[in-house]
C-alpha cells in the first residue's frame, strides 16, 4: 500500500500553484536542509561575525595612525563601511552562492535546471539560503547605529528615507555584480575565481571613501561597476558633503536608478551566456 | 507527430594545442543531418555506440543544446525558444543528472518538483502514490536521496520525471548501472505507464533486453547518422542475424548437415547436442524443428535469439 503521507503536503510546506510558490517552497527546502545541523549553524554564525569585525579592524588600526582618511573622519568611514557591508551581506545572503555556477555547469545540475519550468537564473538563486551570512549583516548593522551616534548629520525626511534604503539599493547593485560577473561561469570553468575578485574586492573597495583611490580606479568603479554607490556617493549625500574630487552632487542620490540599469546589464550578460552555453551564441 | 526532427545538425568546436602557443581549431558534427519523426504512443529505442551522437540529440529535443541547423519540434514546440512550455509536458531522466535534491528525504524531492510544476494538490497526490506503489519506494520515502541505492535513486528519478504525466518521457541510460531485478521491475514500471497512459517514450541503452521488452521501434544512429529506422525483427532481417536452434537427441546421432535452410555450427558430446542456425526470412523455426525430428529423435530444444550487440556492431560495418 502506499504511504498515506505523501498524498498531503506536510504542513508548512504547502507550495500554491504559482511561480512564487515554486520557489518559495525551494528556498524553504533549503532553510529546513541547513536547520537540521544546528551546531554547525551556530559555528557558521560565529564564523561571519567574526570576519565581519575582522574586516573592520582594519579600519580600526588606519585610525589608530591617522586622524582623517581620504578627508574622512573615523565615525563618518564607518558609516560607510556600516552600509558597505549591509549592502554586501544582504546580496550575498540572496545571490551570494550564484558564483558556484562553474560547478552547477561541471556536474550537469544546469542541464537538470532547464528541463524545469522555471527560469535557470531563478533556480540558482534559490538553490541556497545560506542563512549564516546574516551574521556579517548584524556587524554592519550595529557598526551603522554606533556611527550614526557619533557622525553630524542633518536629519531631514529625505535623509532619513535615503539612510533606510541604502543598504537595500547596495544589495541590489552587488546582487547584479553576482550575476553578471558569475555568468563568466559559463565560458570559464574555474569561472568563481573571477567572480569573486569583483565580489568581495568590490566589497573591499566599497567600504572605504572613494578619495583614498587613484582615478583609473575611482572612474571604474563609479562608471563602469557602479560600487561607488553602494555606501561612498549616499554617505556623502547623508553626511551633507559635495565630493571632495567634483562629482555633481545628484549622483550622490542616484543609486536607485543605478541598480536599477545595474540589474538590467546583469539580466543582459547573463542571458549571453546562457546562450553561449545552450550554443546559441557561438 | 509529437516529435519531428528535420535534418537536424550540431556542430562542436575542439580545439587541440598544436605547438606551445597555438591552437588549432576543428568543428565537428556530433549530429550529422539526422531525420526523423515519433507519433504519439510510440516507443523509440534510440541506439548506438558511445559518441554516436545520442545525448546531443535528446539535449536540443529537451531544449538544452541549439541546434547548428535543421529544425527541431518537441509536442509542437521549438524546444530552445518555449523552453519552459515544454518542460511541463515532457519528462527526462539522465542517467547522470539527477532532479533529486540529495540533501532531503525523497519525497521531499517530490513535493518540491510538484511546487515547481505547480500541480494541485489534487493531481500530484494521486499520481505519487501510484508511482510510489507500483514502484515499491514506499521503505525509503523518508531517506535522504544521497543514502539511496543506485537502484532506488533511479525509481525516483522515473518518478520525478513522470509526476507531471508528461506525454513525451525520455530516458537516457534508465538502467545503466542496475542489477537484473531492478532492471525488470522498471522496465515492467515502464510498460504498464505506457498502456495506462498512452506515454510516448524515448530512449538510449546500451542495454539490448531494454529495447526488446519496450520499445516497437528502433534508430540506430552512427556517426551522427540514422543509419537504421525500423522494427527490431526490421534490423535483425536487413543484417542477415541468424537465430540458432540447440537440439538435445535421445542418443548420439550423426552430424545434422542436410537439413534445409540451415548451417550445422556445432555438434556437442559425440552428436548428443547439435547447433543449427538458420536465418529468419528463409526458414522458421517451426520448419527446422519438423525437419530434424524427421530424422532424429529429440529430447530437447531451445532457439537462441541473435544477440543484439552483434547485431548493431554489423549496421556499423556495413
Amino acid at each position: 500500500m502506499a504511504d498515506p503521507r505523501v498524498l498531503e503536503p506536510a504542513a508548512g510546506t504547502v507550495a500554491g500553484p504559482t511561480v512564487a510558490g515554486a520557489y518559495g517552497a525551494l528556498v524553504r527546502s533549503r532553510i529546513a536542509a541547513q536547520a537540521s545541523y544546528r551546531s554547525s549553524f551556530a559555528l557558521d554564525i560565529a564564523a561571519q561575525v567574526l570576519i565581519g569585525l575582522v574586516e573592520f579592524a582594519e579600519v580600526y588600526v588606519v585610525f589608530s595612525q591617522v586622524e582623517k582618511l581620504g578627508g574622512f573622519s573615523f565615525a563618518e568611514v564607518t558609516l560607510i563601511f556600516g552600509l558597505a557591508t549591509a549592502g554586501f551581506g544582504l546580496a550575498d545572503l540572496v545571490v551570494g552562492h550564484v558564483d558556484r555556477l562553474p560547478y552547477y555547469v561541471r556536474t550537469g545540475q544546469l542541464d537538470a535546471f532547464l528541463l524545469r519550468p522555471l527560469s535557470a537564473l531563478g533556480q540558482l538563486v534559490t538553490s541556497d539560503f545560506s542563512l549564516r551570512r546574516l551574521g556579517r549583516v548584524v556587524v554592519s548593522l550595529v557598526l551603522l547605529a554606533v556611527a550614526l551616534t557619533a557622525v553630524d548629520i542633518e536629519w531631514t525626511p529625505a535623509r532619513v528615507v535615503l539612510l533606510l534604503v541604502t543598504p537595500l539599493i547596495g544589495a541590489v547593485i552587488f546582487g547584479a555584480v553576482f550575476v553578471a560577473t558569475s555568468a563568466v561561469g559559463f565560458w570559464l570553468v574555474e569561472g568563481t575565481e573571477f567572480t569573486n575578485a569583483f565580489t568581495y574586492g568590490g566589497n573591499y573597495l566599497s567600504s572605504f571613501p572613494f578619495t583614498v583611490f587613484g582615478s583609473v580606479v575611482r572612474r571604474t568603479f563609479t562608471f563602469v561597476i557602479p560600487i561607488a554607490f553602494v555606501a561612498y556617493l549616499p554617505a556623502l549625500a547623508l553626511l551633507g558633503r559635495e565630493d571632495p574630487l567634483g562629482l555633481p552632487g545628484w549622483l550622490s542620490w542616484s543609486a536607485g536608478p543605478v541598480a536599477l540599469l545595474s540589474c538590467c546589464a546583469a539580466g543582459l550578460v547573463w542571458r549571453v551566456g546562457l546562450r553561449h552555453y545552450t550554443g546559441a551564441g557561438s | 507527430m509529437i516529435v519531428e526532427v528535420s535534418d537536424l545538425r550540431r556542430e562542436f568546436v575542439v580545439r587541440r594545442p598544436a605547438g606551445r602557443l597555438r591552437r588549432t581549431r576543428d568543428v565537428v558534427a556530433a549530429v550529422d543531418g539526422v531525420t526523423f519523426g515519433i507519433e504519439p504512443g510510440e516507443c523509440v529505442g534510440y541506439i548506438g555506440a558511445n559518441g554516436a551522437g545520442k545525448s546531443t540529440t535528446i539535449k536540443m529535443l529537451t531544449g538544452i543544446l541549439v541546434p547548428t541547423s535543421g529544425t527541431v519540434r518537441v509536442c509542437g514546440v521549438e524546444p530552445v525558444r518555449q523552453r519552459t512550455a515544454l518542460a511541463r509536458r515532457v519528462g527526462v531522466v539522465f542517467g547522470q543528472r539527477s532532479q533529486l535534491w540529495w540533501d532531503l528525504p525523497l519525497q521531499d524531492s517530490f513535493r518540491l518538483l510538484a511546487a515547481i510544476h505547480r500541480l494541485p494538490a489534487s493531481s500530484a497526490g494521486p499520481r505519487l502514490a501510484e508511482c510510489v506503489e507500483l514502484l515499491e519506494m514506499e521503505p525509503f520515502l523518508d531517506t535522504p536521496v544521497r543514502q539511496l541505492s543506485l537502484g532506488q535513486r533511479m525509481r525516483g528519478e522515473v518518478t520525478a520525471a513522470l509526476l507531471h504525466s508528461p506525454e513525451l518521457l525520455v530516458l537516457d541510460e534508465p538502467t545503466i548501472g542496475l542489477d537484473l531485478l531492478s532492471k525488470e521491475r522498471l522496465r515492467g514500471f515502464l510498460v504498464r505507464e505506457r498502456r495506462e497512459r498512452g506515454t510516448t517514450v524515448l530512449l538510449t541503452t546500451h542495454d539490448l533486453p531494454d529495447i526488446e521488452r519496450l520499445c516497437d521501434r528502433i534508430l540506430v544512429v552512427d556517426h551522427g547518422r540514422v543509419a537504421f529506422d525500423g522494427t527490431l525483427p526490421g534490423l535483425v532481417a536487413r543484417v542477415g542475424a541468424e537465430r540458432v536452434l540447440v537440439v538435445d537427441l535421445v542418443e548420439p546421432g550423426p552430424p545434422l548437415s542436410d537439413v534445409p535452410g540451415t548451417t550445422l555450427r556445432l555438434v556437442e558430446a559425440d552428436g548428443l547436442r547439435q547447433h543449427l542456425a538458420f536465418r529468419a526470412e528463409e526458414t522458421t523455426a517451426a520448419a527446422v524443428v519438423a525437419a530434424v525430428s524427421a530424422r532424429v529423435e529429440l529430447r530437447d530444444l531451445a532457439v537462441t535469439e541473435p544477440d543484439i550487440e552483434d547485431v548493431v556492431r554489423r549496421i556499423y560495418e556495413s
